[in-house]
């Protein structure tokens, strides 16, 4: 049994596409089996809403009167600085990026109140942001200073370009050490005080693809509460990473990098996060739907959570240190249950991705393609999966003489 | 029996008084402190654990405000804003009363005021700052 895309647009468009939830087809194919859910269902649509740092907004403001060149300049939307190696009046705003007045960890943990994710938020909530530029003038672009209210309705272009989001798994973080400590996953107590994962498990995206058979460049998918696409590979795309015989990878593995218009987009699904002792990011929510085009893309789809594993990492020592070695692997079916064993200690878990916005985000998603307005779309290209032989490598440093 | 937590603020003219001990010698309540520091303009802030006989609890709280005390529920101290939470899970291990609680079936995070103790160690834990003082 084979569909293709095209087969399934149409019956999108027709109004009789039979699509589900990465959690609802688990149950399909358990009374259908693999063949009857292959042929009953479309497709299948997955969700993750949890902080993914490696994401921005680029905008281009629109020429003042008379012009100014931000490019070379320094720019700051409320007080937070944004990137200015454009041309005139295009800028980037990343996620993880303080004012200057931040204190940071000067009094350790910092409270990292506000940065580049919250502007983000309030732009995305139709806020007006204070815009302060100076430039260093040139012939054609004389003007050197600039101070004006920009709003997300006025500007020209407000696009969301994220590096490095839908992480395929991540680790599972513990402490070793007898020192509370403040990380980008969460506050981590002394002794294995506490473990903490993030991940949406068996909704996750990549989780259920996991060889990136039908996600790639050109997916269209729901990003931030408008729809969006796979731009690229994401930074640190390891598809060599290790895998078990269901093919999910049982260590952070794929990534992607997600393109969409800002002004499609709602503040409730890009929310500006603070980590204590860490530093600002955004919560970003992110749905890629699965089209059923034969039996094994239904397999990966039906994955669960006791069959998809993470590994336990030391935050303490391991990770900030670079050393190799994990301290074991949990399903996520363990790491739900609220307790897990890590030598020989019980150990409580917390999540920090919110699986009850990625289930509604899978549901958000069904109801597009249910209503027609949203088509699946065919990638044009592949991102690089096991057989590309790609692995992410660690910085070889190389000292200057 | 009452046991309440309350949120007591003391004005400045009343911060060199001996008053919260008189709960116990005039009402026999018992009070166990949770929270006490003085704020810049020399006003008192107390979070008291406070217990008695209903009646005797509820004579504790009129000798109070006599005095000119404000007294105020914890339970609107320390509070959840809902349309910020996500669920999200980043409060849960950090709160050292399990005042907030992961349902593991909903996947929901539920606080529960009535173990809150208002240590304030979830304020800045929670990655979308939900969690907010009022007092």
């Amino acid at each position: 049994m084979t569909k293709t895309i095209t087969e399934i647009n149409e019956k999108i468009s027709k109004g009789d596409v039979v699509v589900v939830t990465a959690e609802e087809i688990i149950n399909i194919v358990e009374e259908k089996g693999v063949e009857g859910a292959a042929q009953k269902v479309d497709v299948v649509t997955t969700g993750t809403f949890g902080p993914m740092c490696s994401s921005g907004t680029y905008i281009n403001i629109g020429h003042a009167k008379p012009r100014i060149k931000l490019g070379g300049g320094a720019c700051y939307l409320n007080d937070v600085p944004a990137y200015c190696g454009f041309a005139a009046a295009d800028i980037y705003l990343g996620c993880t990026v303080l004012p200057e007045y931040d204190p940071r960890n000067r009094l350790h943990p910092g409270e990292f109140k506000y940065g580049g994710g919250h502007v983000i938020e309030e732009f995305v909530a139709g806020k007006d942001i204070k815009l302060t530029a100076t430039a260093y003038g040139t012939d054609c672009y004389p003007r050197r200073k600039l101070e004006t209210w920009i709003n997300i309705k006025d500007v020209n272009e407000a696009v969301l370009f994220n590096p490095r989001n839908v992480y395929q798994n991540y680790n599972v973080a513990v402490n070793l050490s007898n020192k509370l400590i403040y990380t980008y996953m969460g506050a981590l107590k002394p002794g294995l005080g506490n473990a903490n994962y993030c991940s949406a498990g068996q909704l996750s995206p990549l989780l259920n693809d996991p060889l990136y058979k039908t996600t790639g460049i050109g997916t269209k998918i729901f990003l931030g509460g408008g729809g969006g696409y796979v731009a690229w590979q994401g930074t640190q795309h390891n598809p060599t990473a290790k895998r078990k015989d269901n093919d999910t990878t049982c260590v952070p593995a794929g990534t992607l990098a997600v393109i969409g218009d800002l002004k499609q987009m709602k503040p409730e699904w890009l929310l500006g996060t603070s980590f204590q002792g860490y530093g600002t990011t955004l919560t970003v929510g992110v749905g890629i739907p699965i089209p059923i085009l034969n039996e094994e893309i239904v397999r990966y789809a039906a994955v669960k959570d006791k069959d998809i594993y993470a590994p336990i990492v030391d935050y303490s020592e391991a990770y900030p240190q670079v050393k190799p070695g994990a301290l074991g692997e949990v399903s996520y079916e363990q790491l739900k249950s609220g307790k897990i064993v890590v030598q020989d200690k019980e150990v409580p878990t917390a999540p920090l991705s919110s699986y009850t916005k990625a289930v509604e985000i899978a549901e958000i998603l069904k109801d597009w393609i249910k209503q027609g307005r949203f088509l699946l779309t065919e990638p044009v290209a592949s991102v690089p999966g096991p057989e590309s032989g790609l692995t992410f490598k660690l910085l070889k440093e190389r000292p200057i003489e | 029996m009452i046991s309440k937590r309350i949120v007591l603020k003391f004005p400045h003219r009343l911060a060199d008084q001996p008053i919260v001990c008189n709960l116990a010698k005039y009402f026999d309540l018992e009070f166990n402190i949770l929270k006490a520091y003085i704020k810049p303009k020399e006003e008192g802030l107390l979070i008291l654990g406070l217990s008695g006989e209903e009646e005797n609890y509820n004579k504790g709280i009129n000798y109070l405000k006599k005095f000119g005390v404000i007294v105020q529920s914890l339970s609107q101290g320390i509070i959840r804003n809902s349309t910020r939470c996500t669920h999200c899970g980043g409060c849960i291990t950090v709160c050292p009363t399990e005042a907030l609680v992961l349902d593991t079936h909903t996947r929901k995070v539920h606080f529960y005021e009535n173990k809150c103790i208002a240590c304030e160690l979830c304020i800045p834990a929670c990655p979308l700052r939900a969690m907010e003082v009022h007092f």
